[in-house]
């Protein structure tokens, strides 16, 4: 069984669901031992919701566990305890950050509906999709999915714009940020499409030549479209919705999803400079551009820390991580609260204050862990579309991480953006699970053992599943 | 297809590397450095609720912590300011925000953070007890400091004042007038303490601003002492002479002519002795020195004293005075009466006269005479030393010689000044702003024979002479150093 991994084989054919027992007994353990510890430091007593909470949150992944079990039982067996760690701690943190607001369970109670509605979904994915391939059927139709959802917060009556972003529409009492379904339809899109463009867009070319020697080989021009569209949208987003994170999300993921299909450096080149073209126009351009990139470079600057929609912000969090240092204040008894949005943009700084740097480090790792699950999935899966969209999923978690806590940490500019798993947020929370669940249904299928040829039937060979 | 794929996740390690990098750097290697960053407020926040030591002046607290009684109080501890308009602007305050003067400077004495405060906290973290801030003891006289900020107030102008031991340079009195009161500035309400130091920061005349180190103004005639300095340095004596006419023919274009009490010439069309000069403040002979001793000579005296020398620090950062360069005959005359483009903190122009008390050699100004843990061990304490040799001690006493005809002269410019029993050491100046008003100074020490005290007094528009309303400032603050 132990067949070595040589990267273009399948992996080995085990269903270890019982090594993702024992580890989801620990992520569970650890995301309701932090909630109690919260409580405990906040108010001296564990917290009354523990139970509910316990009962709802552990049973629904069990359930998840046990439907597994049944109806994709080749699924990898980390990427479901990596999710329920990351959701417990998120939901722990929530609860705490909302504590000094009206009521015990302001905040939490909302985003453990949100959890178990992604759970639900996730669920309802690996039970009616049972081969992702049925997904490369509509790409265009997908693609038109991805764009409405990116232009609904444009609309008048839907739309809101919301701390100088346009990222929601209003539904009822609820806010959603279409945005972050958008990328998921995109990943979808660009996977069936990639593929099925893949050969001219990887094959036909020009090579750049200076004087005997090639330099790079070029696309031809009419092979273009494809990425002058892809960059028109990020400029777009960019200029229209004011946002920053989303633009250069939606534009990352392409540039990796065509990179993984053609294995043509010359297209992440040719991208890379369209965007920095585009950004650096957009930064000539647009007063909001600026200022990120000006609060980026000197928050500390004592007129950028003191205007309006300065630094302060940016620059508390950094204080924040200070004070957390190497082993963090212990939950509930630092005061990340005092941050806006310390509970959305903001979650990984509260780690870092908290549970400090072991805790985030801890973190990160196991976001990485979950996204290298998910990439050894794409090179494990038979089938194109799906090798494109496990690597599409995995990316874009790993990208959307990357963006928002590297933007709390000054690594690039801030850009308001959730953290997955961690942040408050329906919406975020909700695309999650789904990209969760598209995970755990293509690693079933890349794991599962190959079809047995039945050799004794004599001549005729029939294939059974 | 699993090459790219591969190179993905090699890149998505590289991000995540990063990430985790520089998450290393916030929290490991540069947090000592955030938590210490003077926007951080949760470390004032956290300092509220500590024990913080007081700063003393005499034998009596000036700004110390009590506990709060008040079970719903913000914080365990309220920090008080006694006399604090007299005191606000060394003191600084310490409020939510920010730590500014005294407070800022002595933060990590005063909140027990210094390293050698240690082991005396190591030791109340064994025995249970609460550690406790070390206490800053300042150099400053409170009978000089009282009568500083009385003596100013009374006169209804803007203004500063300083009192140097210029055997040591300890700040015994520095006042400076508007002042504020920093108790509503160390209040626990946030709102309270902004809307405070809105209304300070934007008073029309400067509360916060610490006109005896950070303000600088044109020293007017009190410079003469400068360019007398250079000429005796430059081998003439008190004796010597230069024209001293009634309207002086500017080398480049333009006319200087003698001012105050003096209508004409200053010694009957005479070339005027320096002695002469200083005694009446003559103006076309003091601008004739400048001239002919030339610009770098007087530049040079100039940064003898202290001049062009940046800013420093003592502890609180004193703004640098300055001499110009680069000028024309002009403009040389008028800086050897202490105009054109002079500047001078009233600090400098204390120093020059503690120089020439302490027979020439300038004493670097300090604020903090000792340093005490909680439990009486000493940290620091002040150690006086030169900051610069300005004149020759012969020129001192010339100098002396000649200031002390300023007070007591037969034609004395200073006469308020005075002293009834001891002869003082002055110079008085009275400098054009340029928007036709006058700054009024006063320099001075005393007693002349044993000096004990340097004084620099300067009055903001005050539109009359130094000697008439400079001088009866400066005579009280001598006289209350001196009585003790």
């Amino acid at each position: 069984m132990n067949a070595p991994n040589t990267g273009s084989a399948t992996l080995p054919p085990v269903k270890r669901r019982n090594a993702e027992f024992v580890m989801l007994l620990l992520a569970l353990a650890i995301a309701l031992g932090s909630f109690a510890a919260s409580g405990l430091a906040l108010n001296e007593s564990i917290p009354p919701g523990l139970f509910g909470y316990g009962l709802t949150f552990g049973g629904l992944a069990l359930a998840t566990h046990v439907t597994l079990r049944f109806i994709a039982p080749y699924a990898d067996p980390l990427i479901l305890p990596c999710a329920i760690f990351l959701n417990g701690l998120g939901l722990s943190m929530v609860w705490r950050l909302n504590q000094g607001d009206e009521g015990d369970h302001a905040g939490v109670g909302t985003q453990l509906i949100w959890a178990a509605i992604g759970m639900v979904l996730c669920l309802a994915i690996l039970f009616f999709i049972k081969e992702p391939r049925v997904l490369q059927r509509y790409p265009y139709i997908t693609l038109l999915v991805a764009v409405v959802l990116l232009a609904s917060p444009m609309t008048p009556v839907l739309g809101q714009e919301i701390l100088g972003a346009r990222r929601w529409i209003a539904l009822g009492p609820f806010q959603l940020q279409p945005s972050e379904f958008a990328k998921i339809a995109l990943v979808i899109f660009l996977s069936g499409y990639l593929v099925m463009k893949r050969d001219v867009l990887s094959l036909a070319s020009k090579d750049l030549k200076v004087g005997r020697f090639k330099v790079l080989d070029l696309p031809r021009m009419r092979d273009m479209a494809p990425m002058v569209v892809a960059w028109c949208l990020a400029i777009l987003i960019l200029v229209v919705t004011k946002d920053l994170g989303t633009s250069l999300l939606m534009f990352g993921t392409f540039l990796a999803m065509i990179y993984v299909a053609t294995q043509r450096s010359s297209w992440v080149i040719i991208g890379l400079t369209m965007f920095m073209a585009g950004a650096t126009v957009a930064w000539a351009i647009f007063t909001h551009v600026q200022q990120r990139v000006t609060i980026w470079l000197n928050p500390f600057d004592d007129e950028i820390y003191n205007s309006v929609g300065g630094s302060y912000q940016l620059v508390q969090g950094l204080f924040a991580l200070a004070e957390g240092g190497v082993l963090g204040t212990g939950l509930g008894q630092g005061q990340p609260d005092t941050i806006f949005a310390a509970d959305s943009d903001f979650i990984m700084v509260s780690f870092g204050e908290e549970l400090g740097l072991t805790g985030i480090m801890a973190i990160v790792v196991v976001i990485f862990l979950l996204c290298e699950r998910g990439l050894r999935v794409a090179m494990a899966s038979r089938e194109m579309f799906v090798k494109m969209m496990a690597a599409g999923i995995s990316f874009v978690i790993a990208f959307q991480v990357f963006i928002t806590m590297g933007g709390v940490t000054r690594v690039i500019p801030l850009t308001g953006m959730t953290t997955p798993f961690l942040s408050a947020g329906g919406s975020s929370l909700m695309a999650s699970w789904i990209m969760l669940g598209l995970l755990l249904r293509m690693s079933d299928n890349a794991r599962r053992p190959a079809p047995q040829a039945i050799q004794d039937e004599g001549t005729t060979q029939v294939i059974s599943r | 297809m699993n090459v790219p794929i591969r190179r993905l996740t090699f890149f998505c390690m590289v991000l995540f590397g990063a990430l985790l990098l520089n998450a290393n750097y916030l929290q490991g290697l540069q947090a000592e450095d955030l938590r210490e960053h003077r926007h951080n407020q949760r470390q004032t926040a956290r300092q509220f609720d500590a024990a913080r030591g007081a700063i003393i002046v005499g034998n009596e607290q000036i700004a110390y912590s009590e506990p709060t009684e008040d079970e719903d109080a913000a914080y365990a501890y309220q920090r008080h300011y006694d006399n604090s308009e007299e005191y606000a602007h060394i003191t600084g305050f310490y409020s939510l925000y920010n730590a500014t003067g005294i407070e800022g400077e002595q933060n990590s004495m005063l909140n027990g953070s210094d390293s050698r405060l240690a082991v005396s906290n190591f030791m109340d973290t064994l025995t249970g007890e609460e550690s406790q801030g070390a206490s800053v003891e300042l150099t400053l006289n409170p009978e000089a400091q009282e009568t500083a900020f009385d003596a100013l107030r009374s006169t209804g102008k803007n203004g500063a004042a300083v009192a140097l031991d210029p055997n040591t340079g300890a700040v015994l009195a520095s006042a400076s007038v508007p002042s504020y009161d920093a108790n509503p500035l160390a209040d626990h309400d946030p709102s309270k303490v902004e809307e405070t130091y809105q209304e300070l920061e934007e008073a029309e005349d400067k509360p916060l601003l610490n006109r005896a180190f950070n303000q600088r103004y044109p020293p007017g005639s009190t410079f003469k002492v400068v360019t007398a300095a250079a000429a005796l340095e430059d081998g003439e004596t008190p004796d010597s002479t230069q024209p001293a006419p009634e309207t002086y023919q500017l080398p480049a274009g333009g006319t200087m002519p003698n001012h105050g009490g003096i209508n004409g010439p200053c010694n009957g069309g005479d070339p005027d002795p320096l002695r002469h000069s200083i005694e009446i403040s003559c103006n076309t002979s003091m601008a004739h020195w400048a001239v002919d001793l030339g610009e770098e000579k007087m530049a040079a005296q100039a940064e003898a004293f202290g001049f062009d020398s940046g800013e420093f620090d003592i502890p609180l950062t004193v703004s640098e005075s300055s001499y110009p360069r680069g000028l024309n005959g002009s403009q040389l005359a008028q800086t050897g009466i202490g105009q054109f483009d002079v500047s001078a903190t009233p600090l400098q122009m204390a120093m020059i006269a503690g120089g020439i008390a302490n027979g020439g050699d300038v004493m670097r100004p300090y604020l903090v005479e000792k340093v005490e843990s909680s439990d009486f061990t000493q940290l620091e304490s002040a150690n006086p030393e030169v900051f610069s040799e300005a004149v020759s001690s012969s020129t001192a006493d010339g100098l002396t010689e000649m200031m002390v005809q300023v007070t007591e002269g037969d034609e004395a410019s200073g006469t308020q000044g005075a002293i009834p029993g001891m002869q003082v050491a002055g110079k008085t100046g009275t400098a054009e702003t340029g928007q036709g008003s006058t700054h009024n100074w006063f320099i001075s020490f005393a007693p002349a024979n044993d000096p004990q005290v340097a004084v620099a007094v300067v009055l903001e528009n005050g539109n009359s002479s130094g000697g008439e309303l400079a001088a009866p400032v400066a005579k009280p603050i001598m006289e209350a150093v001196i009585e003790q």
